[in-house]
């Protein structure tokens, strides 16, 4: 086989549907080589960032860390210059996740998968490498989609969106009025809130936060990190591209992923 | 609020009725008065009552659609008070005008007398619309109970059906039917078993221990074929305890909760283990995992697998049956199921 001969790193956490994609895949598309089959996020990341293969199918759940939350890790952490591999989502059942494929127009592939089906994404997948051999600008448009993606695939927002935080602070329950949370912040296994002037910490992850809260007036800058959308100062970009931002009413800066880096341009 | 037209309609023509039937046994008893004015007496008084009463009650809110306590009664006397004096000035107007009053004179009727008559009546009219109303009230609830009752079966069925495990399980099978056919059938025959079992719950039937320990052992046959080895497992069922009854996959969400928040966390996965003991005339049933712990998890997330076990618990054994969760940060979670043996 060829050397340039195009590759794939699958990630799916159940052995059998594994070793079945990888032989589907054989026949489907006899020149593509497999480099690796990993079977959690976390390796996968690890994994395609080690061996950068052109091609990812992502299981959606499994264990640990998601397909989902796999690959916007892996476009964070993705170098500069070369192209975001084609992804290819696989899951046997996530109706959120199916819709929003289906509007990002990036390709999934339900379990158990269909021959017929296989090959039309291999069709799909091969007209997207021929494309970026003579662009050179493809990936953008990836990160773009799975930014959207990201977004979508989480569950519809509450009927009612949270007034107050309720945070604990030694043993007495502080009440804190939504107007005045300027951002919520990762930090382990908690959330910190932060207040001009104060921070309280949580423990309801962020994930479970973020469907609660009023839509526009919070926006997600990072995987760890969302601000009052009013709140934003400035955005500056250091001299690497990366951009930072600045909220009216706290000192630190907080980081804007490239995932997000979308949501600032000058208009 | 919206107002239910064609309903108030409805009252109007049955009080109208109503209001004819009075001033029919008025004439009964004088007859040789001019009907027309018992008549115009009669409707005046009843439409008047009528509306107070019928259009009053939107102001006061209900899950009944009537007043609640002193409200309602205020608002019958007040509606009758008002029906009796509104409704005899539009009446007297009315015979005055028209040249409805007898001829002779002789007799305008006492005061009382149509005070009683207007709240007799009234009291009469709203009663009969109290009780229809009410009736009507307790035919909705009823439906309303009926409907929780089917959605919550149709809960169950689903969790125990979970697609994401229904679709990973075939994609599975279909799998093995190429590369290790009998193996294929093992897991199709556990498959079969789990469903039938499945659909039995959903029924709230009972069975044996020993029978919800083999339908334990089909669910988690499917688990290991698709975690592989991520997954190992214990089921312990002491011999003089399997006949023991006990409802139908009682314990299939806890060993699902298990697989779920406990080992699906862990990239290594882990051990599940099923024992059964009896401790005095106590049947105890626990389900353990070497998982991840609650630590993460909040009540939501075991929530209806949970809510769903204890539910079925208390039903069948009262305060008798009980559960209990005890969870340590990453170092699994043990879920003790209680209720009494049976001699």
């Amino acid at each position: 086989m060829s050397p340039d001969s195009p590759t794939a790193l699958i990630a799916e956490d159940e052995p059998l549907l594994a070793q079945a994609l990888a032989a589907e895949l054989a026949r489907a598309w006899p020149q593509l080589r497999i480099l690796a089959s990993v079977g959690d996020g976390a390796s996968a990341v690890v994994q395609a960032l080690a061996l950068r293969p052109e091609v990812l199918f992502f299981d959606i759940r499994m264990p640990g860390q998601g397909g989902l939350d796999a690959a916007a890790d892996l476009a964070e952490a993705w170098p500069d210059g070369t192209a975001f591999p084609a992804l290819v989502f696989v899951t046997a059942y996530d109706q959120y996740a199916v819709q929003a494929f289906e509007a990002q127009a990036l390709d999934y592939l339900l379990k158990p998968v269909q021959p017929a089906r296989l090959e039309r994404t291999v069709a799909r997948v091969q007209a997207l490498l021929a494309e970026r051999a003579t662009d050179a600008s493809g990936g953008a448009a990836t990160l773009e989609q799975l930014r959207l993606l990201v977004a979508q695939a989480q569950p519809a927002a509450a009927a009612a969106p949270l007034r107050v935080i309720q945070a604990s602070v030694g043993s007495s329950i502080r009440m804190v009025p939504i107007d005045e949370v300027l951002a919520f912040e990762t930090a382990d296994n908690y959330v910190r809130v932060l207040t001009a002037g104060h921070a309280y910490l949580i423990r309801t992850p962020l994930k479970d936060l973020l469907p609660q809260l009023e839509g526009g007036v919070f926006w997600q800058v990072h995987r760890g990190t969302v601000v009052r959308a009013g709140a934003i100062d400035s955005v500056l970009r250091d001299e690497a591209g990366k951009l930072s931002l600045v909220v009216r009413g706290r000192s630190e800066k907080f980081a804007v992923s490239r995932l997000h880096a979308g949501l600032f341009r000058a208009m | 609020m919206a107002i239910d037209w064609i309903s108030k309609l409805r009252h109007l023509l049955q009080t109208l009725a109503f209001c004819l039937a009075v001033s029919a046994i008025q004439l009964v008893f004088l007859p040789d008065r001019p009907w027309q004015g018992p008549v115009a007496y009669s409707l005046a008084n009843g439409v008047i009552a009528w509306a107070v009463i019928d259009f009053g009650r939107l102001l006061f809110p209900s899950d009944t659609g009537w007043p609640r306590g002193w409200r309602g009664v205020g608002l019958v006397v007040l509606g009758i008070l008002m029906g009796h004096l509104l409704g005899n000035a539009v009446g007297d107007y009315l015979c005055r005008v028209n040249g409805w009053y007898p001829r002779n004179g002789a007799v305008q009727m006492q005061l009382g007398t149509t005070l009683l008559i207007t709240a007799l009546a009234g009291i009469v009219v709203t009663y009969y619309f109290y009780s229809q109303n009410k009736s009507a009230w307790l035919l909705r609830q009823m439906g309303e109970a009926q409907r929780h009752a089917s959605e919550a079966r149709l809960k169950l069925l689903e969790t125990q059906l979970e697609p994401h495990m229904l679709f990973n399980t075939l994609a599975n099978l279909r799998v093995l039917i190429a590369s290790d056919a009998p193996r294929a059938q093992q897991m199709l025959d556990h498959m079969i078993a789990y469903l039938r079992a499945t659909l039995a719950a959903s029924r709230g039937t009972t069975h044996s221990l020993q029978a919800e320990f083999d339908r334990l052992r089909d669910y988690l046959e499917l688990m290991a074929v698709r975690m592989g080895p991520r997954l190992a497992y214990t089921l312990d069922l002491p011999a003089e305890l399997a006949g023991q009854p006990v409802p139908t996959l009682l314990l299939q969400p806890l060993v699902e909760n298990a697989i779920q928040h406990g080992l699906e966390p862990v990239i290594a996965g882990g051990r599940i283990t099923v024992t059964a003991r009896a401790d005095g005339a106590t049947l105890e049933l626990e389900v353990a995992d070497s998982g991840a712990g609650l630590s993460t998890a909040p009540d939501t997330a075991t929530g209806f697998g949970l809510a769903q076990v204890r539910e079925r618990l208390a039903t069948l054994y009262g305060s008798q049956g009980a559960i209990k969760v005890i969870a340590k940060e990453h170092a699994g979670t043990r879920a003790l199921v209680t209720f009494p043996l049976k001699a």
